[in-house]
């Protein structure tokens, strides 16, 4: 330390007597020396206290007390630097974990989509954050029943992810496509209920397709009612089916409702990020996505999605705010 | 984007403006201003919703969140004025059926509660 100073106080007089580039040099070199014996930024500005009295002597009493200011508020500055640097440190531990948490969503909500034979089936799910609030779950065990499930976690990120791997879950252990709706809807909402705090619930629309009737039965739980298509009328009919949110309350009873699909006809089912437009008020989403998808329908399932989804984005201005999940069903 | 809630007690009932959007940044706040109430037994208490220009699924969980409390305190929770947009969206989640709720008609808010 002693040695430090004495070096210091050279360098410094070096400079003051001849202000060229080489002294400056080498007091700029001085600082890995300096880090090596642990000086703090408040030492170097003590040293230099010290060095600028022996140098020029009767320094004004305003200068010295400015480098006794200058020292304590080095030792602020320090604290609060090193406060923001475990900050940053800390920060990027979490965005570290949050993205390992979202490659492992992915792997477990991976949704691969079945070809059952004469139904196109096309689907889109994009998140607005790192993890998708939203869900969908296809069945397809033997050439019956083919079932689907879309469902939108209240809330967002981490705490939405959770809940959605335990609904993933639940829906795995029905393991049959050709259960009832109701009763699925009946299960999970028992599931949830009893296990996510009360702020917290799923909204779903499940629907089971008897591919030998082409009958397709759906219930709902607070889900955005879907839209079917009518080929041979050209009308939409919203597939509206009452029932509360998954997770409010115990044991509740679910409808369901069954319509008959023919050549041509098809189901657009969506989450509420799809419908919401927040900044166009007056803005009658599942009209203009009727309109759409009627002017769409001679393309198959996967063009029509990219179609609808293309044009929505656009509406947004390329700026989702909610996770955005279609699904379409075509019979063919 | 901001929330703000302003309750006025009468005797027995409580009745609150909300003013403003609710969404997942500003849930958390109506949900701490609403469990400032000291809920009691028999208790009525009036939302005003008009004011809530707009209302995502994280807003619908903080009331249902809120019903749940007050009906555990048998208390009475109602909610007014709500926006045809509103409405819609407690319809379509089937909580129109569960809790109290009614659309923007012209009432007088404050006189319906004494």
């Amino acid at each position: 330390m002693k040695e430090l100073k004495v070096q210091y106080e050279k360098v410094l007089s070096d400079y003051l007597l001849n202000q060229n580039e080489s002294n400056l040099y080498i007091g700029q070199n001085l600082v890995r020396q300096l880090m090596k014996n642990n000086i703090s930024p408040e030492d170097l500005v003590s040293i230099h206290k010290q060095s600028m009295e022996n140098i020029v002597p009767n320094l004004p009493e305003e200068v010295l007390n400015s480098f006794d200011f200058l020292i304590e508020v080095m030792v602020h500055f320090g604290l609060k630097l090193k406060e923001h640097q475990s900050l940053l440190l800390k920060q990027e531990e979490i965005r570290i974990e949050m993205e390992i948490a979202a490659k492992i969503q992915n792997l477990l909500l991976e949704t691969k989509i079945p070809k059952p034979n004469g139904l196109d089936i096309g689907m889109v799910s994009v998140p607005v954050r790192k993890m998708n609030g939203d869900y969908v779950h296809f069945m397809h065990d033997d050439e019956k029943y083919f079932s689907v499930a879309i469902t939108d976690v209240v809330g967002k990120g981490v705490p939405a992810a959770l809940c959605m791997s335990m609904v993933k879950y639940g829906l795995d252990t029905l393991e049959y496509a050709n259960s009832n709706p109701s009763y699925v809807l009946e299960v999970l909402n028992r599931i949830i209920e009893k296990s996510v705090d009360d702020s917290m619930f799923v909204s779903m629309f499940y629907g089971r397709y008897d591919l030998e009737n082409d009958i397709f039965t759906f219930g709902s739980a607070g889900h955005e009612p879907a839209l079917y298509y009518n080929s041979k009328e050209q009308t939409f009919t919203d597939l509206d089916s009452k029932g509360l949110l998954l997770g409010v309350l115990p044991e509740i009873k679910y409808s369901q409702t069954d319509i008959h699909l023919s050549e041509n006809d098809f189901i657009i089912m969506v989450t509420d990020g799809v419908t919401e437009f927040r900044n166009m008020k007056n803005f009658d989403s599942r009209t203009y996505i009727k309109e759409l998808a009627k002017s769409l329908r001679h393309l198959s399932a996967q063009e029509m999605y990219d179609k609808i989804f293309e044009n929505l984005n656009k509406l947004n201005n390329f700026r989702l705010t909610d996770d955005f999940t279609i699904v379409i069903i075509k019979k063919y | 984007m901001n929330v703000n809630v302003q309750f006025r007690a009468e005797e027995n009932c409580i009745y609150g403006i909300i003013e403003g959007e609710i969404d997942t940044f500003t849930a958390p706040v109506l949900r701490e201003e609403l469990d400032v109430i000291n809920l009691k037994e028999g208790m009525n208490i009036e939302l005003d919703l008009s004011k809530v220009t707009y209302m995502d699924s994280t807003g619908l969980g903080v009331f249902v969140a809120f019903y749940k409390k007050v009906i555990k305190e048998n208390a009475k929770l109602k909610l007014v004025r709500l926006s045809k947009r509103l409405a819609r969206l407690f319809e379509i989640t089937g909580l129109s059926e569960l809790m109290d709720i009614e659309t923007d008609k012209k009432v007088e808010p404050a006189n319906e509660c004494i």
